[in-house]
Order: structure tokens, then sequence, then C-alpha cells
């Protein structure tokens, strides 16, 4: 069973090794600009909120890719296939949400891929801002408002 | 290439030529990078007699070859020059976001040589480096500058800067890069002045690679692992800042009062630590490139007289412009601090600056006209005043810009400058923990606590609990912080990696990211390389001799745990040259440098 993406910018600290571990751990370079995810921060509002790929289930990309060179891999993830990609562009162009990137260097598209099942991002994300969770478990912010009505209504322990 | 670029950037300011040259591998494997490397070219090329301040002074940045990478707190860079407040070497670093940024580019560093004609800025988009005219940006501060820049270079450039006070010869005026970050003592941003430069805006598209990529990955996950299972580096940092400090060093008898007259025990001391910044003015962390401890404070003072916000601040800042001007009001201490950042200016310094002035001031050594009003400890107004006045150049912050030393020897007190080779001592005091009071006196860069921070072993017990007020065994201790810092600040990695992480795993990480196969006590010898280097170079430059202020040795703790003590420099100083290899007057033998290779 696929487990999903979980951004909580309220959690970010804008230390950005979200994109360090992305890179890395698929190019064996740390790069930013190689990274899946991006770490944007706005300094006035005192907020950064780390924006990449949570897999639409109606993903536009692989709609819109003339070749079928994207897919859905048994984690949920979209992915690209590099043998069949044209590097055309379309899905960048398609992507509602902007995260699918191509790099000048490597002349290739990327995009998340949850790194086939245990993605760095969240992995090393020192402040809890990204996670990766079981749909099926109760979401910590749900569970944080079950707290305070246990603070109202619960017997002193 | 792995991990170091193999370039770096030599600028001929006065002629305006850029020359991109092949990094010094030998002197990259002798001396690791960022603070030893930048050392290194400095005391091979500038005369250590040179006039800080003058052309033939030059100003190094310069990266670690785990900067930029994913290493545990790997984001620092180096800024390095012969220091105008001390007359040492000065060594400064940073974190942020730009020292990555700049290995990213292409490089690990940049050798700034002579003075520009005319105020100008370095731009650098990957390979295209150009110096730009920075008149306009000249005078402004540092969050405008930064900002001008961000508008003309592009929102994804990161700056290193200096402010007004750097211009105006601000003795302590630190280089300054993503707005709130500082290379911040012994007045590395006055150097940069003097040369006509303005800023570096830095944008970068390619990586860092590491030479046996498992390897490093397996480090990495190992030393993050250890550092969040930490209870100061995974914990304490995390939730309160270094201002999680205050309250232990004030219960440990060792926060220093009042210029350090009133001991070292701040009765108010509570209203401002780590834990009343939480509750009162904390909106969220921050943390450096790639860190996962995130001690940076987003901080804001919703309203009231010092209404303000920014980061920060620091515990040392906590403390300058708190215990050791008796000032208990945070929201004051707060904007101080925030004021320190846009002007670019050492908070360290500026507050205790202030805190001799204040006891000048009562003693009735500075005329009250000088000042414009009566100064007295515990004037919250007056720490901001005189900052912001420092900031702009205006009236007694004239003479505030020159540091505690120069104030104090003006109005016939030298002896009351609470500093070390003319840079103050930081918020520890050294009649408290014997440890600190042998590293102040033994610092490179004159009063510091970040050479060799033995308040670790002696108030936090990391990595052992030592007696802090036990001389016995401190020499050896220091020998090996100090040498294992010096080797930490090479790396590129925060010094706060050693709440958490020992030689072993930051030797490990070096040998996957530059593929070594060195022993860990090889990767250490490199930091002791490093601090015989530097003191070559301080006694070459004729720096006075290792020492503290005759309060700390004279004049008992009046209260707190330590009452009653004074520090016994002497008893330790001794034992430490002999520990080092040097003579007895503290000075490296040449059989001490032909053994390190120097």
């Amino acid at each position: 069973m696929s487990k999903q993406l979980m951004v909580k910018p309220e959690k970010c600290v804008s230390c950005r090794t979200c994109e360090l571990m992305c890179s890395f751990g698929h190019t064996d370079v740390f790069n930013p600009r190689l990274s899946a995810v991006t770490v944007i921060g706005y300094e006035e509002a005192m907020v950064s909120v780390p924006v990449m790929c949570m897999q639409c289930e109606e993903a536009c990309c692989l709609k819109v890719c003339p070749v079928g060179a994207i897919s859905v891999d048994d984690n949920g993830a979209a992915v690209m296939n590099p043998e069949k990609c044209i590097v055309c562009k379309m899905c960048m162009s398609a992507c509602p949400l902007g995260n699918i990137h191509f790099s000048p260097v490597t002349k290739k598209v990327f995009k998340c891929d949850l790194c086939g099942g245990d993605p760095k991002c969240a992995k090393f994300c020192p402040s809890g801002a990204i996670a990766y969770v079981d749909p099926y478990e109760l979401p910590d912010r749900k569970k944080a408002v079950a707290e305070k009505f246990k603070d109202v209504f619960g017997e002193e322990a | 290439m792995n991990a170091w670029k193999g370039t770096i950037l030599r600028i001929d300011l006065a002629n305006g030529v850029i020359r991109k040259e092949a990094l010094n591998m030998k002197d990259a494997q002798d001396y690791v990078g960022a603070r030893g490397l930048a050392s290194k070219y400095l005391a091979d090329e500038v005369d250590p007699l040179v006039d800080p301040l003058s052309p033939d002074n030059k100003l190094i940045m310069m990266t670690g070859p785990l900067t930029g990478t994913a290493a545990a707190s790997g984001g620092r860079y180096e800024v390095v020059a012969k220091a105008p407040l001390t007359g040492t070497i000065g060594a400064a670093n940073s974190g942020g976001y730009f020292g990555p940024e700049l290995k990213y580019a292409g490089y690990d560093g940049i050798l700034f040589e002579n003075a520009s004609p005319k105020p100008v800025y370095l731009y650098i988009n990957d390979e295209t480096v150009e110096l730009r005219d920075a008149s306009t940006l000249w005078g402004k501060t540092v969050f405008e500058t930064t900002d001008a820049l961000n508008e003309i270079c592009g929102e994804s450039f990161k700056i290193a800067c200096i402010g007004p006070t750097a211009e105006n010869g601000c003795l302590f005026a630190g280089v300054m890069n993503d707005k709130h970050r500082a290379a911040g003592r012994g007045g590395m941003g006055a150097v940069m002045a003097s040369k006509n430069l303005k800023a570096v805006a830095v944008r970068g598209t390619g990586g860092v690679s590491v030479a046996r990529p498992k390897g490093f990955m397996d480090a990495i996950t190992n030393a993050r692992a250890m550092l969040k299972a930490h209870p100061v580096g995974g914990s304490g940092l995390p939730a309160l800042g270094t201002q999680v400090l205050v309250n232990i060093i004030n219960e440990s008898g060792a926060l220093p009062t009042r210029n350090f007259r009133d001991g070292a025990y701040f009765d108010e001391a509570d209203a401002t630590g780590g834990e009343s910044l939480a509750e009162k003015y904390l909106v969220k962390n921050k943390g450096c490139f790639g860190c996962s401890i995130c001690c940076g404070r987003v901080t804001r003072v919703p309203d009231g007289p010092f209404k303000s916000s920014g980061e920060g601040p620091e515990y040392e800042a906590g403390w300058s412009y708190g215990a050791d001007c008796g000032v208990s009001d945070l929201a004051a201490i707060c904007k101080a601090n925030f004021l320190c950042n846009e002007y670019g200016m050492d908070p360290i310094t500026l507050g205790a600056t202030i805190a001799c002035a204040m006891e000048l001031a009562e003693m009735g050594a500075i005329p009250k006209e000088d000042i414009g009003y009566e100064l007295r400890f515990g004037d919250a107004n007056a720490i901001v005043d005189l900052t912001e006045k420092t900031g702009k150049n205006e009236g007694f912050g004239k003479i505030l810009k020159l540091g505690s030393y120069r104030l104090a020897e003006l109005y016939g007190h030298p002896e009351l400058s609470m500093s070390v080779k003319k840079q103050e001592m930081p918020a520890y005091d050294g009649r408290a923990l014997q440890g600190m009071g042998l590293e102040y006196a033994t610092s490179n860069r004159g009063g510091c606590h970040v050479r060799g921070y033995l308040t670790s072993p002696e108030v936090l017990g990391v990595p052992i609990k030592v007696d802090p007020f036990e001389t016995e065994g401190k020499p050896a201790l220091l020998k090996l912080f100090q040498d294992l810092t010096a080797l930490i600040d090479s790396l590129g990695v925060c010094l706060f990696t050693t709440f958490g992480l020992g030689l072993p795993e930051l030797a490990a990480q070096y040998r996957e990211a530059v593929g070594s196969d060195e022993s860990d006590e090889e990767i250490l010898k490199k930091g002791e390389r490093v601090w015989n280097l530097e003191k070559r170079f301080n006694i070459a430059a004729g720096v006075e001799k290792d020492s503290l202020p005759p309060r700390l040795l004279n004049e008992k703790l009046p209260g707190g745990a330590a009452a009653g003590r004074v520090s016994l420099l002497n008893e330790m100083l001794g034992e430490y040259y002999l520990l080092r290899g040097w003579d007895e007057d503290g000075v490296p033998t040449g059989e001490k440098i032909a053994e390190l290779g120097i």
C-alpha cells in the first residue's frame, strides 16, 4: 500500500537538507538545482514552504506525454522512463504545480519518484516538515484537534 | 575533482583583473580548506607586519571540502585577513547559504588583493565573474544592500556584504551574508571596506561531488543520527537556540556581570534567557544550509519602544547586551542585536564595549558630555541608543566603534577593557571556568570562545564532565579542543557538530568526501598544523603575549557558584606550551614546525 508525502510548512526551518539529499540520492552530486523538491522562503512572512510533486492521481504529465514515458509505479509515483523520454518538456508545461524540472546540464527532465518508496527528503528532514505517511493512519493535525477537546473535557490524569 | 572544486578566484581590485587559478592541492590536503587553507594563503602572501587596513592586506573567502554537501551542518565558509581589531590573523566563519552557493558556482574561494579606486561589488554567475560599480550601494545597510543586489542580479543570488559601519572604520565590522549571518569577529568587514569592496553576489548552478558516494552517504547518515540523538545537538539547541545557555552558565557562576566587575552571577539572567525568548518573542527556528540542528531564531518584538524583528539574539549577544551591561529587558537586547545585523557589527564586541563605557562612566572616567547623558549599568535605552549611534557613526558611537580597548585606553583605564589581544572576551568567566580562561589567553584571534570551547566539558559535560575549578588536565584538553576546532572550521562544518559528534565521525565524512585513507590522528594533525601556522603569523606580527585582563587574575568572584575564585592562568600556561611543543615564551620551535611540515 503506497504512502503519501505530507508537507507541514509551519515546521520548515529553511535548511534545504531535502534539496541536498534529493539531488545526491538521484545523481550522486549535491546540487539543489538537480533537486525535485524546492524550499521557497518568505522572509517578511517568516515562513518557508517545501514544494514537490505529490503524485496526482489524475496526472497531467502522464496524460500529456506523447511517447508514454511516464508511468505509475508500485509506490504510486509517476516515474519517467529515460529510455522512452524524448525531452519534449510537454510535461513541464502540463504540470499545474510546476513540479517537473529541466536540467540544462544533463539535458533531462526530472521529477520526484519517491526514491523508490523511501523518500530521502522526508527521511533526512530535521524538523518534520516533510513526512511520508500512511494514509490510513490518523493525521497529526486531526489528532491535535482531538487533543484540545481532551484537554477541555477530559479527566485529570 | 572531489569535494574541492579545484579553482579559486584571484581578484586584483586595484587593476580590476580577475583570474581563475588552480587550487594548490598540496595545501588543500595539508590545510583542508576554509580557515586552514585561507590562513595558509594569507601566511604565504601577506607580510604579518602589514597595516590591516592597507591595500597590502588580503581578504580571503574560503569554503571547505564539506561545504555544500549534506555533511552534518556543512554549510560554512571562512573569511580570513589580518584583523584590524587585534592585529592577529583574523578568521571568522559563517553559515547561511552563501558558502555553498560559491562552491556551486565552481569556486573553493576568492582571494581579494589591493584596493579598488571606487566602490565595487563582485558578481559571480557560474563562470561569469565581473567587478561591478557599487557607488549607489555605498553607505547602505546590510539589509538594503542585500535587497538591492537581489533586485539587480536576481532573487536566487546569495549575498555577502558589509554595512555602513565597515565603511566608517568600525574595527569590529563583520562580513554579513544572507542578511543575518555574520563572519563577525575581528573586523573582517573593515578590511573589506578598506578595499572598496561592498559585496559579493553569487549564483551557482553546479554541484559538489564526493569521492565515494556510497561511503559518504553512510557517513552522513550516521553523523546526522548521532547529532539528532544528542541532548544538546538534538534537543537543547533546536528547542531554545544558543540562548539555552544563559541560565545554565549563570547557575555555574560563570556569567560575567557588568563588565566582569560584579562577578559572574546575574540576578535577572532568567529574563534574558532562551526560555524567556521562546515564550515572548520566538516566531520560529531557522537552519543554515543543510543543517539538522537549526539553532537559529527568527524573532519578533511585536510592540513597545523596542518593536523590531529579525534573527537572534545568539547567546553571546544576549549576554553582552544583557548581563554584561546589567540589562534585563529582553526586547531591548533583541533590538540592539537586530541593529548590529543591519549595520554589520559584531554584537559581542559592541555590547562589551558599551559595558566597559558604563563602568568608566559610573566611576566618572568618561565626562557626561562625551556621551550626552548619564550612562549607567542597566540602562536598556542606552544599549539601543549607543548601538544605533555606532551604526550611524554619530556622537559617542565614533569612539565605541574602535572597541573597548581603545575606548578604555583613551579614558585612562586600559585595564578595564575586558579583552585579550584587544578583542573582547565573551560570555564565560575565566575565573569560574579555568579552561576557558586558558582558552581566551591562548586563542589565536584574541578573546574568543570558539577556538577551544572548554565550556563544553567544564559545564555541559560534553564529551566528558570535568571540574571547572580544576586546572589539572586543562592544558591537554584545550590543545585537543583547539586542534579539533581548527579541523572542523577547515572542513567547512559548524562547530556545534561537536554537540554529538567526535573526531571519528568528522574524520569519516572527510575521508569519504575527498577519497582519503588517512587515520583519524593524521586528520587531526591537520588541525594542529593550522593552529601552529596561525600562531607563527601572530608572533611575526608582533602580537602581545598570552595573558588575561588583571581583573580575572586578581579580583575574586564575589558570589555565585564560583565565589572567591580567580583565574589560575599561570598554573596552566607553561604546561600548555610544553604540550604544544613550543618554548617557554610560547613560540613554536623548529622541531614542531618541522614535524608539522609548515
